[in-house]
């Protein structure tokens, strides 16, 4: 939109400031990331303050040369426009902050209603100061700075799967739906504007043209607005995904019927061939923005393909990738909106796939922070734009555009599912429709466009502008206000725990393939077919390309467990689960209950051998176990305010103030051992066995994990067949991968699979063992070897520098 | 059992349209794939479903063709496998995969949602024996990840173990550890995927108009 942005600058705004403004914005944007660029914003003010400030730098600079030396010296103006940046975005997050510590005041009114405000009091305040009110809404800075985040994080979090699913929906709701809007509302506004005799001075100059522009502006659903609500009221998925999804996809819409209007506003007529041209310009502009995004998409992964080594820069390519890819959109005029949303949806998988679990969280993090802030921006500048804007309040106009809006969406949507119901094989509902009506929200891309009509080209742009707000007044106060006590009156389906369990993973793959084989059998090639084929075609060639090494093969399921298993084992450290007794632990049932009983008698002479008080090896196990299957919450994609908090993370976080927790707790474990296993170091205990497996990347075990994998896996304490090694038993690397035993062993084969080579570091210790353990009895060089180890782990553990970096090839969470 | 006389009659497709909810012009596409992969034969054999060459590389096929010789899935309280079947047979098969029509009680949603996922159970359950055990529910995931290798096969068996874990806890809560969870019965597997949403999701579409010359 940069020709929406460029074409237009608003009277009394200096030229160099801006741009100086802008240009150390993006330098920020690009450096530091968290300061949002309200450069621009700002600018204003600096020409107005520059005046002031000049004399008394010059009054300053004259005075150092009479007098000594300025212990203190006052120089604002250097600072000025980060200074303001800093002050807005630190309003913004204080007012957040400030709602959230009023939990009543946000259970009754949605945080963007506040967040306006807010802005009008401030925007009052600027006022009543005498000051000029900056146009902060400007659109340079909307499009440029303050959109952007907020929809990479929607694209990036994008759920793709009940996307794609309804893709079909949501491109009609947004391509044909926001036609009719344009249309329907424009075509009768230009009516009204005719018939009505009573107002004649403003009304009658309306041609048809301005009409369908301003039509074309008012009809698109905001995504800022409908994300600021829709995750407020926690609707369910399908209709947040179809409603959300019009709002991201229409701006293709929106864009051609803006630059179509605003064309030939000056000419005044359209002929058929512009409106096939139209057409034309909708379908580059549409496809053209998501190849473009999805080529920078391609070549993030690719790039993040090679970051292993440089892992504190990876997040970065996310973020200016995405950015690239909006603004090269934006060079041809195609919808950066698109294109960001295909970029962060393509480049996602892969990237995942590819970077470190702490670059996640820091992408996560990022664009969690950035869009909040952003949005946060968004709300407060359109109160204070508000206050500012020069407005035309012309009664006839401001109801009827209300009224239309309304009149339209409604007609529009259930016209629409009517066609739509009858090729969806899950209906829609009326209270869907009704949902979907109610919550198409106008928000500050309608206004940023308005802002940038020329005022030559339409003398309405005044009365577009108040109307304009109006509107968008009343869809985010009255329907936003509204739309949650109506999703409670009329028990429309709430979105679900978002708890994901293995065993719905395991039925959502199957019912994946079981849906392509009845198609198969049914022999037509359907929508399950074709998904079928894609992945089969992302996993033979496009995985390869983009995910570096083994991890390009790992199958979903196994993916998933591995994160899920890797969640667990480190709340599991987290909590300090390991040595809390067994009657902390609610949940007990271990794998002794599931197991199809066999006792083998091999298995109990074994047994004898350690001695093993097995009350108390099976409470051990118990507490593993348990820990390790309490399904986990996953983040919430949409939710942009609260961070679902994720144990993991925390997990990792806290581990540096844990150590000392941590220590203890290892100690405590010690003694467990000491207590389970015979004190004259009997080398095989099975706790101890356990132990190594558990470590896990120690190759000289393979044999034990192999026999044990014979046994079925089924029985923890089949596998003390095994080398003797005379080791003092060191159990703390249990801490690091708390897992039980049967799944430890198999996920570390993997482990070591993915790295072949990359055991360096606090591994060596183990790496050595099997020479040692085969070289005889050396007791004190193996204490010293454990010891050694046992401080390279908690290094590892506690430190997040370059020893911990094979933790971070680990498989990360979502 | 299986051989039905498949004679396109109008009169016996109102029957089977009556029967299992199908259009008669889905039961006609229907009839004539039918008769496509059964050769213009009367009834259709396990080998004539090893034919369709896009089923080949589907990792789940075993279960998927079973599930059309399995008589629990004919809807007549029968038990046990035959070796051919019938159009009739066939169509009530693909029944299950019959969207949901928009307006259904709650009461209907709900046995929409116990038959589709009993059919699931069904292709667990290849014992027949009302529960699925480690043992059923271990081969169900390997058989899903049997198109990756060894690597699949090892983790298969503690994905379903974990996930075996996981429905006993989720259905009994505590156990001591000298109980037995013998397998998931037909109860559980209710409630283990009461968040599933099955009958908004167990569903193809089912063309009116015939577009099998597409496909092989």
């Amino acid at each position: 939109m940069p020709s929406r942005t460029g074409s237009h600058s608003p009277a009394g705004f200096g030229r160099s400031a801006p741009e100086r403004g802008l240009l150390l914005l993006t330098v920020l944007v690009l450096l530091e990331g968290s300061v949002l660029p309200l450069g621009a914003a700002s600018s204003p003010d600096i020409s107005h303050h520059a005046n002031s400030d000049k004399h008394q730098v010059a009054d300053v600079g004259h005075n150092a040369t009479k007098k000594p030396f300025p212990v203190l010296a006052v120089e604002y103006d250097r600072v000025q426009i980060p200074f303001e940046i800093s002050l807005w975005v630190l309003l913004a997050s204080l007012m957040k902050l400030g709602f959230h510590l009023i939990p009543r005041l946000s259970s009754i009114v949605p945080e963007s209603c506040l967040l306006i405000v807010v802005g009008l009091l401030v925007g009052g305040l600027i006022k009543l100061a005498g000051e000029e009110v900056p146009p902060v809404l400007d659109s340079r800075l909307f499009f440029l700075c303050l959109l952007p985040p907020i929809i990479l994080d929607a694209g990036y979090f994008l759920p793709i799967r009940p996307f794609m699913e309804n893709l079909g929906t949501i491109l009609m709701f947004a391509v044909v739906g926001t036609l009719w809007n344009a249309f329907f509302i424009g075509g009768v506004l230009y009516g009204v504007a005719q018939i009505q005799p009573a107002n004649p001075s403003d009304l009658h100059q309306l041609d048809l043209l301005p009409c369908l522009l301003f039509g074309s502006i008012i009809s698109a659903v905001d995504p800022v607005a409908v994300l600021a609500v829709f995750e407020e009221i926690h609707i369910n998925e399908l209709l947040h995904i179809l409603v959300f999804g019009e709002s991201l996809l229409n701006d293709a819409v929106t864009v051609v019927l803006y630059h179509l209007f605003e064309e030939y506003a000056g000419v005044g007529t359209v002929t058929v061939l512009d409106g096939l041209l139209g057409v034309i310009s909708f379908l580059v502009v549409a496809l053209g923005g998501v190849l473009v995004g999805a080529i920078y998409g391609i070549l993030a992964a690719f790039t993040s393909r090679f970051t292993s080594h440089t892992r504190v820069i990876e997040p970065l390519f996310v973020f200016v990738y995405s950015y690239m890819a909006y603004l090269s959109a934006e060079i041809f005029h195609l919808s950066g909106i698109m294109a960001l949303i295909a970029c962060g949806a393509v480049m996602r998988p892969y990237v995942e796939a590819n970077i470190s679990h702490k670059s996640h969280t820091t992408i996560k993090y990022f664009l969690k922070m950035w869009s909040s802030v952003s949005e946060t921006l968004i709300f407060i500048f359109l109160g204070v734009a508000t206050v500012d804007g020069p407005h035309a309040w012309n009664w006839t106009f401001v109801t009827v555009t209300v009224i239309l809006c309304l009149v339209a969406r409604v007609i529009g949507v259930v016209g629409l599912t009517y066609v739509i119901n009858k090729f969806r094989i899950v209906k829609l509902t009326t209270k869907d429709q009704f949902i979907i009506a109610y919550g198409g929200l106008r928000g500050a891309i309608a206004f940023s466009l308005g802002f940038l009509l020329n005022q030559d080209h339409f003398p309405m742009r005044k009365m577009f502008l108040t109307a304009i707000i109006t509107v968008i007044f009343f869809t985010v106060f009255v329907q936003g206000m509204t739309i949650k006590p109506l999703v409670e009156l009329l028990a429309v389906k709430k979105k679900q725990e978002a708890k994901r369990s293995i065993n719905e993973e395991i039925h959502t793959q199957f019912l994946d393939h079981l849906l392509t084989g009845i198609e198969d059998i049914c022999g037509h090639y359907g929508h399950h077919h074709w998904k079928d084929k894609l992945n089969r075609f992302n996993k033979k060639y496009v995985k390869k390309c983009l995910i570096a090494g083994e991890r390009s093969k790992e199958p979903q399921l196994i993916a998933f467990y591995h994160k899920m298993e890797m969640k667990q084992a480190i709340e599991l450290v987290e909590s300090g689960g390991g040595v809390k007794l067994p009657s902390a632990v609610p949940s007990t049932v271990s794998m002794q209950n599931i197991q199809p009983k066999k006792p083998p008698p091999v298995k109990a002479a074994e047994r004898a051998l350690p001695q093993l008080p097995k009350g108390r090896e099976e409470e051990i196990r118990k507490i593993l176990r348990s820990n390790l299957q309490r399904t986990r919450q996953r983040l919430r994609s949409y939710n942009r305010h609260t961070l679902v908090a994720d144990p993991y993370e925390d997990g990792f976080g806290d581990l540096l103030l844990k150590k000392q927790k941590m220590i203890e707790l290892e100690k405590k474990i010690k003694e467990m051992n000491n207590y389970l296993t015979v004190p004259a170091a009997p080398p095989d205990s099975p706790t101890m066995c356990r132990a190594r497996l558990a470590s896990g990347r120690d190759t000289d075990f393979k044999p034990a994990q192999r026999q044990k994998g014979n046994k079925n896996g089924s029985d923890p304490q089949a596998y003390s067949v095994k080398p003797t090694s005379d080791r003092v038993p060191t159990i703390q690397v249990d801490l690091a991968s708390p897992q039980s035993p049967d799944s430890v062993n198999l996920l570390d084969e993997f482990r070591r699979a993915e790295q072949p080579r990359g055991e360096a570091g606090p591994d060596q210790g183990l790496m050595m063992k099997p020479a040692s353990a085969q070289s005889g009895p050396n007791k004190s060089r193996e204490d010293d070897e454990s010891r050694d180890q046992q401080q390279k782990l908690m290094r590892c553990l506690s430190d997040p520098g370059p020893s911990a970096d094979e933790d971070e090839d680990e498989p990360f969470l979502p | 059992m299986g051989a039905l006389q498949s004679l396109p009659g109008q009169p016996e497709y109102i029957d089977l349209a009556e029967k299992t909810g199908f259009s008669l012009e889905q039961i006609g596409v229907l009839h004539k794939r039918f008769k496509q992969l059964s050769h213009n034969e009367e009834t259709l054999r396990r080998d004539h479903f090893n034919e369709i060459p896009d089923l080949a590389c589907n990792p789940i096929r075993a279960q998927i063709v079973e599930a059309f010789f399995d008589k629990r899935n004919f809807r007549q309280n029968d038990e046990g496998t035959v070796d051919e079947i019938g159009f009739e047979e066939f169509l009530v098969v693909m029944s299950h995969f019959r969207p949901p029509s928009l307006h259904m009680t709650e009461e209907q949603r709900e046995n929409v949602r116990r038959e589709k996922l009993r059919f699931l159970f069904n292709m667990h359950d290849t014992d027949n024996d009302g529960t699925i055990t480690l043992e059923e529910y271990r081969h169900v995931v390997e058989e899903l990840l049997s198109r990756s290798g060894a690597l699949g096969k090892e983790t298969a068996k503690s994905i379903a173990d974990a996930a075996m874990l996981e429905v006993a806890s989720i259905s009994m809560g505590h156990m001591e550890p000298d109980e037995f969870y013998e397998g998931i019965t037909f109860e559980h597997f209710l409630k283990l995927l009461s968040e599933f949403e099955i009958e908004s999701r167990m569903n193809i579409r089912f063309l009116n108009m015939d577009a099998t010359t597409l496909c092989k």
